[in-house]
């Protein structure tokens, strides 16, 4: 197994478990299940008895592995620097190895079966994939600055399609010059890849590298940081060379230009994990909200890169892995976003968005605040 | 056991029971050396209701109960040794109260110190709670309930379980006792006037009821702080500079220590004292009353303190010391043990020049060092060995120094602290004789089943 060679060194010491400030636990699993068996060191301790013939592969370790989301938070938090790094990467290699197997969760195995077949985890056809775009009157690629890529939640899920609409139409506003794949795209692969089927992440992504090549795409803004991510760290590896930047990343020099009207409203922001711990991009989002006049920006207990992750990583915003309750970690997320006071939580990825949107309603803290994502707050701002 | 584990499910519900391979394996173990012991079942109670249930239960079947925090104590002392009830106590972690007129909280036994810092800091940042150097996942019903000691333990009177002010308990027949001020009136501020059945707790390993609230003492916490190194190459002169230093009462925390790594440090003695104060103009006062008190030492070139960069200054300002989790890792294999040991200041010199010769006797790495308790009242010396876990030779020396510091501890006049099982035969052969029939009659009484923790405190195996 790829990095079989660390795991020996986990000392289980336990401060992968909380943030710098240490006001909760920071994994989604451990979380959710507080079995030490769920912790970074308690699974880096089963990969390793696994490994070495001490325990055998199951559901329950299949479990336990397939419901690290990805976030890295224990990454944030590990004290050993001969390990930090890799941890994730070695939990992703685990269930790589289970996924070789054929032990996997169910919901696991039916997210794969829908990517093979669908190409997409909502198993609609590649047709739909530019309904998204229907009225908005936007440029199909050709040759523009940027393409603007929205992936399966901006082209399939009903709050990610809102946020697609609002974002092409922020950066219209804002003078982008950018084009549309929509039926063209692909899955990027990041989350199949989270999730440990990374031979079929790779032939995903080596087929829309070709596409975009043969379209001429150069630079992209994206959508999601999910897409961000595996386009900036790993297309380069594949073939794929491009210059990829989060919508909010873009959007940052062109707001000063755009008139918007003041808005006095309390905002909390939550740091998406592939944009923040993952891009280490904190200030963006940050400073597209701040150009709103009026909003006051209020911020989590944990932030940056302490942020408690929604819990919608690795493929568990498709497969549900992770299951639901008080300690499902975009509840616990509402409760500290509504603890602020503030009347918006802010969000900057289309998953993000709908795990906050179910868990406010779960929480039945509709009244006191609600999810919004940046673009679509900008947008209002500019009248639009 | 399968009825077992219906009635378990039925106290806890599913999600919070397994008796899955996977968490068997892990419950089975810590991160020290001692052999792993199986449980049968991992539970996690949610309420001093489900822990009473579970133990009543657990006397029915004549089951072990084995109390868990954090799992941080490293000497197998959660890792049970005939099977049972692993009781995970992580999701008992609300802070239930805190008294800031009158500086103690009240915290459920599962809270973790890290979360109780947090708990602090956001909403009484005036208050603080001593904090040992254990990762902020320790909780703090493991650790006041092994004596632990932290870095408020020099100035504000002694070990962790000298700080608890009140404690609810669920005792291995499963009545619930509070004990304190708060058996009595609805407030946890004092053990006194009572006769004081805290301490029936406090030590004994799990081994005579479950934790399940805390009364803690909270202390006044400064904006200012800051740190000095004094560093010698004389190992006799440790006792009269902590001597001189806990004199100043100036000092919040005083530590000691001696490592070979990183090299700059082989061969000196280097004792930490922190230093916490409300204005400038105070800390000025504290830290030159403090470098007075070293004056014969300063004048005569014999030792000094060293200038700290400000990297070296926040490591080791910060409470716990992240950096000192890394110390399990410098043999690159993630492992270490270490003996504690509460002894007289005076045994520093012997228990230094002991640890040198089991150190070279074994051939392993080390680091050693004190924290002093009290007004110099004990200290508590460690001998920390990392190792290797793929390297099974090392392993193998790591136990034997292991070993030979517990021995060392004891013949130099010091008492082996939370130690493991075989330490614990030891502390009892030589305890006098009535004192260990008192003890075991104790333990009788109150664990008539001998279900809490089987294995520990124990004459025989």
């Amino acid at each position: 197994m790829r990095h079989e060679e660390l795991l020996h060194r986990c000392f289980r010491c336990g401060w992968c478990k909380l943030p710098t400030n240490y006001v909760d636990f920071n994994c989604p699993a451990y979380l959710q299940f507080r079995f030490e068996s769920f912790s970074a060191g308690g699974r880096m301790w089963l990969i390793r008895a696994w490994q070495q013939g001490e325990l055998k592969a199951s559901e329950r370790l299949a479990r336990i592995l397939f419901t690290c989301v990805t976030c890295k938070n224990c990454v944030q938090a590990c004290a050993m620097p001969g390990i930090r790094d890799q941890l994730v990467d070695i939990f992703t290699a685990a269930k790589g190895e289970l996924v070789e197997q054929g032990i996997v969760p169910p919901a696991i195995r039916d997210y794969f079966k829908s990517m093979q077949t669908y190409g997409n985890p909502y198993k609609r056809p590649a047709t739909e994939r530019a309904a998204w775009a229907q009225g908005l009157d936007l440029p199909r690629f050709a040759g523009q600055d940027y393409l603007f890529y929205v992936g399966d939640e901006g082209a399939y899920d009903e709050l990610g399609i809102r946020m697609a609409g609002a974002t092409a139409r922020l950066l219209k506003r804002a003078g982008v010059d950018f084009g549309i794949l929509g039926e063209d795209e692909l899955s990027d692969g990041n989350d199949l890849r989270a999730a440990g089927e990374e031979t079929l992440a790779m032939a995903l992504a080596e087929e829309f590298i070709d596409r975009l090549k043969s379209h001429g795409v150069r630079k992209i803004v994206t959508l999601s940081p999910h897409a961000l991510n595996i386009m900036k760290a790993d297309y380069p590896a594949w073939g794929g060379s491009f210059t990829v930047r989060h919508y909010t990343q873009v959007l940052v020099p062109l707001l000063r230009k755009m008139p918007l009207a003041k808005k006095e409203i309390r905002v909390t922001y939550h740091d998406p994990c592939y944009l923040g711990r993952w891009q280490g991009e904190y200030e963006a989002p940050r400073a597209v909200l701040r150009a709103i006049p009026g909003l006051a920006l209020v911020e989590m207990a944990r932030n940056r890169k302490d942020a408690l992750c929604c819990g919608g990583g690795g493929g568990n915003f498709f497969t549900d892995v992770l299951g639901h309750g008080e300690d499902q970690a975009a509840r616990v997320r509402v409760r500290e976003a509504a603890e602020t006071g503030a009347e918006v939580l802010a969000v900057a990825c289309p998953l993000c968005f709908k795990m906050l949107d179910d868990a406010v309603k779960a929480e039945n803290l509709e009244e006191k605040i609600r999810v919004r994502d940046i673009a679509g707050l900008v947008l209002e701002a500019a009248g639009a | 056991m399968h009825d077992i584990y219906d009635e378990l499910v039925g106290i806890v519900g599913e999600a919070c029971i397994s008796r899955a391979e996977e968490e068997l394996y892990l419950y089975s173990r810590d991160q020290g050396l001692q052999p792993p012991g199986r449980p049968d079942y991992v539970v996690m109670p949610t309420s001093t209701e489900q822990v009473r249930e579970i133990v009543l239960l657990a006397g029915r079947h004549g089951v072990p109960v084995v109390p868990l925090g954090g799992g941080l104590v490293l000497s197998g002392l959660s890792v049970p040794r005939r099977g049972g009830i692993v009781l995970d106590m992580k999701r008992m972690n609300r802070v239930l109260e805190v008294n800031e007129l009158s500086h103690y909280c009240v915290i459920e036994g599962g809270v973790t110190q890290g979360l109780l810092q947090a708990y602090l800091a956001r909403r009484h940042p005036s208050l603080k709670h001593s904090v040992p150097d254990a990762p902020p996942a320790a909780t703090i019903a493991g650790n006041i309930a092994i004596h632990g000691s932290g870095h408020l333990s020099q100035s504000e009177g002694g070990f962790h379980s000298e700080m608890v002010t009140g404690l609810e308990v669920v005792l291995p027949t499963g009545e619930v006792c509070r004990l304190g001020s708060c058996s009595t009136v609805p407030k946890w501020f004092s053990r006194a006037p009572l006769p004081d059945l805290v301490g029936l707790f406090l030590g004994w390993n799990g081994t005579t009821g479950v934790i399940t609230r805390i009364g803690l003492k909270l202390f006044p916490n400064h904006p200012l702080k800051d740190v000095l190194m004094f560093m010698t190459e004389d190992i006799d002169a440790v006792p009269d500079i902590l001597f001189r230093v806990i004199a100043t009462e100036m000092a919040e925390d005083i530590t000691f220590f001696v490592t070979p790594k990183p090299a700059y440090f082989d061969g000196f003695q280097m004792t930490n004292i922190h230093v916490v104060a409300h204005t400038p103009r105070e800390m000025k006062l504290k830290m030159e009353i403090i470098r007075e008190s070293l004056r014969p030492y300063l004048d005569s070139k014999e030792a000094g303190f060293l200038p700290l960069p400000p990297h070296m200054k926040v490591n080791l300002l910060a409470a716990p010391q992240k950096s000192l989790s890394e110390f399990a890792d410098i043999r690159k294999g993630g492992g270490f043990e270490y003996v504690g040991s509460i002894m007289p200041v005076e045994s520093i010199p012997g228990a230094y020049r002991a640890g040198l010769e089991i150190t070279a006797r074994n051939d392993v790495t080390y680091s050693m060092g004190a924290r002093v308790v009290g007004r110099g009242h004990a200290v508590m010396f460690y001998y920390a060995y990392p190792f290797n876990r793929a390297d099974a030779g090392e392993i193998g020396r790591v136990r034997a120094a292991l070993d030979e510091s517990n021995v060392a501890a004891m013949e130099l006049g010091g008492i082996p602290w939370k130690t493991e099982v075989a330490g614990q035969r030891m502390i009892l052969e030589r305890m006098e004789p009535a004192t260990r029939d008192f003890l075991m009659r104790i333990k009788k009484v109150l664990d008539p089943q001998g279900i809490m923790n089987p294995g520990n405190w124990e004459v025989t195996p």
